[in-house]
């Protein structure tokens, strides 16, 4: 139990550097991710492809590999970050950001047909009909997976413990090294930094998801 | 068939979609043939990097790695087949009509759900003193549990009301309609959401690392440890395995979706889901 | 089913000989003296126990070069593990009957104590913390940790150099936490040392630290690339063998055996079969801590 209070600067430190990761890899993912999906309901052929192909590689591929592309590969061609949290928030984003487009879709199909067509039939262009009736729209069924997804997100950041940037996890497995005598109370500490953002977030969701709840 | 959500293009849209469309891939392919002329030049691409696969030592290296995709399948086949029926008993417990059941299956499946499941692995080989197989295998189903359950819920939940009613008007017990009336509409609705997350336990497996499990990933980490010329080509060779693997899974489950539609005569939100997925590859004629 | 069951068992017939193969792939040479023939202990010792048993279980690092690394043939080979194989030789047992188990910092201490292993060989510093899970025999040898800098990179010598710098080193190791406390550098955690060693090349980060021998190591393989920034290490890590807490018989037989091997050329040969190749001085072997 000392372990954990001993530890309590470390902790703090870890935690303010994974909310940092969770939050600004979490914005770039939302954006980067409706933007993927609108492409994937787009009229442009090449835009709808170019989106599958993103979606079906960055979900299949494990985030440690593209952790590997981001951190290692990046640099050698010649992109090189004075700060590696920016490698973390791209390897991050574009990994989150399919999740977040394959929700999106799922919004928009779960949109009723007349809502389109109604919309179209005033006229509107396939800019207006998405961003003014069908996204507002979709953002009622998308909220709650929305929120699940960032929940992962958070979790997922600790990977960047392995890729130069010392986050909660990383230092939780310091500190077990350092306190071999402690180590159940060490991790016991770092869940709860964890469950600090997670859990707020999944209480979120089901708020809004009772809130926005559409009868049937 | 055409998308309600615009015109089908006229000759003029069509050649401006197509010269962006141009435009695009040669940026694209621009940029990729630069990465890989890039690379090259610092000698990624060297033979020396990357004869260990097909030289004397070939067999052991292809022996190391199917081995770890033997291990990585191994755990994530048994956690899947734990942690769905798992899933399917929580879900039961977290929609129950009896608050003191329904509650505190909540606060679990909250707390399973906010725990990283590389923490829950580390907890399990601490606390029961288990093999790392079985630490492995324990965290991903108490995570993926939680998960398969949530999915489930929202499954039931999308179900129009008049189902279980109907069920229940015609003398099923509540456990009878959720059985036989409920849950296989919700699963064959939240099919692809379920396979997605498949796919995630999948690869959660790398996070075995942490008590020493000897999956695809370690022993990509492992290799690539013995050489430092040798982190490119095993983190290739290992990022290509993956998504072999991982496409492979999600390709069945599209099958297995196509089939299951075909089956289900007007499914609402799967119909509409099929209908995209089509236009997808097929395009506004 | 039937199908099923017959998919699984060809299966495990296939994993089963994936086995045999990556176990009939080694054999290289090993240094370790023939095992002792059929060795006497009083009742009741963990000797004895072990050695009717006529097999060991031994945790140590799978990738740590030099002391702990697992070879492509899938056994590992080291400075530790040579001192496992001859501890388990005093115990008559042959190579072939320890089983290797690895061991990661996070998992040692609950390895000895469920009894998981019998003991532990892993790079494992002895520390008071950890002396209060599981005892220690040895040390059997004492690293200092170095920093690894870039050949042309003459700014740092001292580890006070890298103060507010970024230097790299593997997530939750205990160099990673002295450059930090000590020496209040900016870590820069990474997956292995291997992964460390790109970020120094494009000078994103001026070092890499852990233990000496590990370092002299890259040195060896790039000397183009990289040095070592002084041959003066800054830290005592006496590398002690993990067992179960309070066995002090034991222990002291393990002390007992690390200055026999130190006399009888034992020590001095599975050095030079191993860290020897870089570090071509035969360390003397530590004053055994008998506390």
């Amino acid at each position: 139990m000392d372990a954990i209070f001993e530890s309590l600067p470390q902790y703090w430190d870890g935690f303010l550097r994974t909310l940092f990761l969770a939050v600004v890899s979490g914005v770039i993912a939302l954006l980067l991710g409706t933007l993927l999906a609108a492409m994937r309901v787009s009229p442009v052929a090449a835009l709808r492809g170019f989106s599958t192909f993103y979606v079906e590689v960055a979900r299949n591929t494990p985030l440690t590999i593209i952790f590997f592309f981001s951190a290692i590969v990046l640099p050698r061609l010649g992109v090189k970050f004075e700060q590696f949290e920016v490698a973390a928030i791209i390897a991050l984003s574009s990994y989150t950001a399919a999740f977040v487009a394959e929700a999106v879709r799922s919004g928009v199909n779960s949109v009723p047909v007349g809502q389109a067509e109604a919309a179209r039939s005033i006229g509107m262009t396939f800019a207006q009909v998405l961003g003014f009736i069908v996204l507002p729209q979709a953002l009622r069924t998308v909220v709650p997976p929305l929120i699940n997804i960032m929940i992962a997100l958070v979790k997922n950041s600790s990977v960047a413990g392995a890729f130069f940037v010392l986050e909660l996890f990383g230092y939780g497995l310091q500190l077990s090294n350092s306190r071999g005598d402690a180590v159940m109370w060490i991790l016991i500490g770092v869940a709860f930094f964890y469950l600090l953002i997670t859990v707020p977030l999944g209480l979120l969701a089901h708020f809004v998801e009772r809130k926005v709840a559409i009868a049937r | 068939m055409t998308s309600v959500l615009y015109d089908v293009p006229g000759p003029k849209a069509r050649r401006i979609s197509l010269i962006g469309s141009v435009l695009g891939s040669i940026i694209i392919t621009g940029g990729v043939v630069g990465a890989i002329v890039i690379l090259s030049s610092q000698g990624i691409f060297n033979a020396s990097r990357w004869e260990v696969f097909v030289n004397e030592s070939a067999k052991d290296v292809w022996t190391q790695l199917g081995l770890g995709v033997l291990a990585t399948l191994q755990a994530a086949g048994v956690a899947a087949i734990i942690a769905f029926p798992l899933g399917v008993a929580l879900c039961l417990l977290r929609i129950s009509l009896i608050s003191w059941i329904r509650v505190p299956t909540q606060v679990v499946l909250e707390f399973l759900r906010g725990m990283p499941v590389v923490l829950m692995i580390l907890f399990v080989l601490l606390v029961f003193a288990t093999s790392p197989f079985v630490a492995v295998v324990s965290g991903l189903v108490l995570y993926n549990a939680a998960i398969f359950a949530e999915i489930l819920r929202a499954g039931i939940q999308s179900l129009p009301k008049g189902q279980r009613e109907a069920g229940l008007a015609i003398g099923l017990r509540s456990f009878q309609s959720r059985m036989s009336i409920e849950f296989p509409q919700a699963i064959r609705r939240m099919l692809p959401s379920l396979v997605a997350q498949l796919v995630v336990l999948l690869k959660d497996t790398s996070l075995g690392y942490i008590v020493a499990y000897e999956e695809l990933l370690r022993k990509v980490k492992l290799i690539s440890d013995l050489e430092p010329s040798l982190l490119f080509s095993a983190f290739f060779v290992g990022a290509a395995i993956y998504i072999l693997i991982n496409l492979s899974v999600s390709r069945l489950a599209i099958w297995i979706e196509r089939r299951g539609t075909k089956k289900a005569a007007g499914g609402t939100a799967k119909a509409v889901e099929t209908v995209d997925l089509e236009l997808g590859t097929a395009g506004p004629k | 089913m039937k199908a099923f069951i017959t998919r699984r068992k060809s299966l495990l017939v296939a994993a089963g000989a994936a086995l045999a193969l990556s176990l009939s792939a080694c054999g290289g040479g090993t240094t370790t003296t023939p095992p002792v023939d059929k060795p006497s202990f009083a009742a009741g010792t963990t000797m004895e126990k072990l050695s009717q048993a006529g097999k060991i279980t031994i945790g140590t690092k799978f990738d740590q070069p030099l002391f702990g690394q697992k070879g492509l043939d899938g056994k590992p080979v080291g400075f530790d593990v040579e001192i496992g194989k001859a501890i388990a030789a005093k115990l008559g047992i042959t190579p072939d009957k320890i089983e290797w188990v690895e061991t990661v910092s996070a998992n040692r201490e609950p390895f000895i104590e469920q009894g998981r292993v019998d003991i532990v060989v892993a790079t494992y510093t002895i520390n008071d913390a950890r002396k209060q899970k599981v005892s220690f025999a040895g040390p059997y040898y004492e690293a200092g940790q170095a920093l690894l800098v870039n050949k042309d990179d003459s700014s740092i010598t001292k580890p006070e150099d890298v103060a507010g710098k970024k230097v790299c080193s593997v997530t939750g190791s205990t160099p990673a936490k002295t450059i930090v406390d000590k020496y209040a550098a900016e870590l820069v955690p990474a997956a292995n040392y291997t992964a460390c060693l790109e970020p120094l090349r494009n000078k994103q980060v001026v070092a890499v630290t852990t233990d000496n021998v590990i370092l002299a190591g890259y040195v060896d393989k790039e000397p183009d690339a990289f040095k070592l920034a002084s041959d003066q290490t800054f830290t005592k890590e006496p590398y002690g063998i993990g067992l179960k807490k309070e066995d002090t018989v034991f222990r002291n037989w393990i002390n007992d055996q690390l200055e026999a091997f130190a006399k009888d050329d034992t020590y001095k040969k599975a050095w030079e079969a191993t860290a020897g190749k870089v570090i071509k001085t035969v360390p003397a072997l530590p004053t055994i801590d008998r506390y």
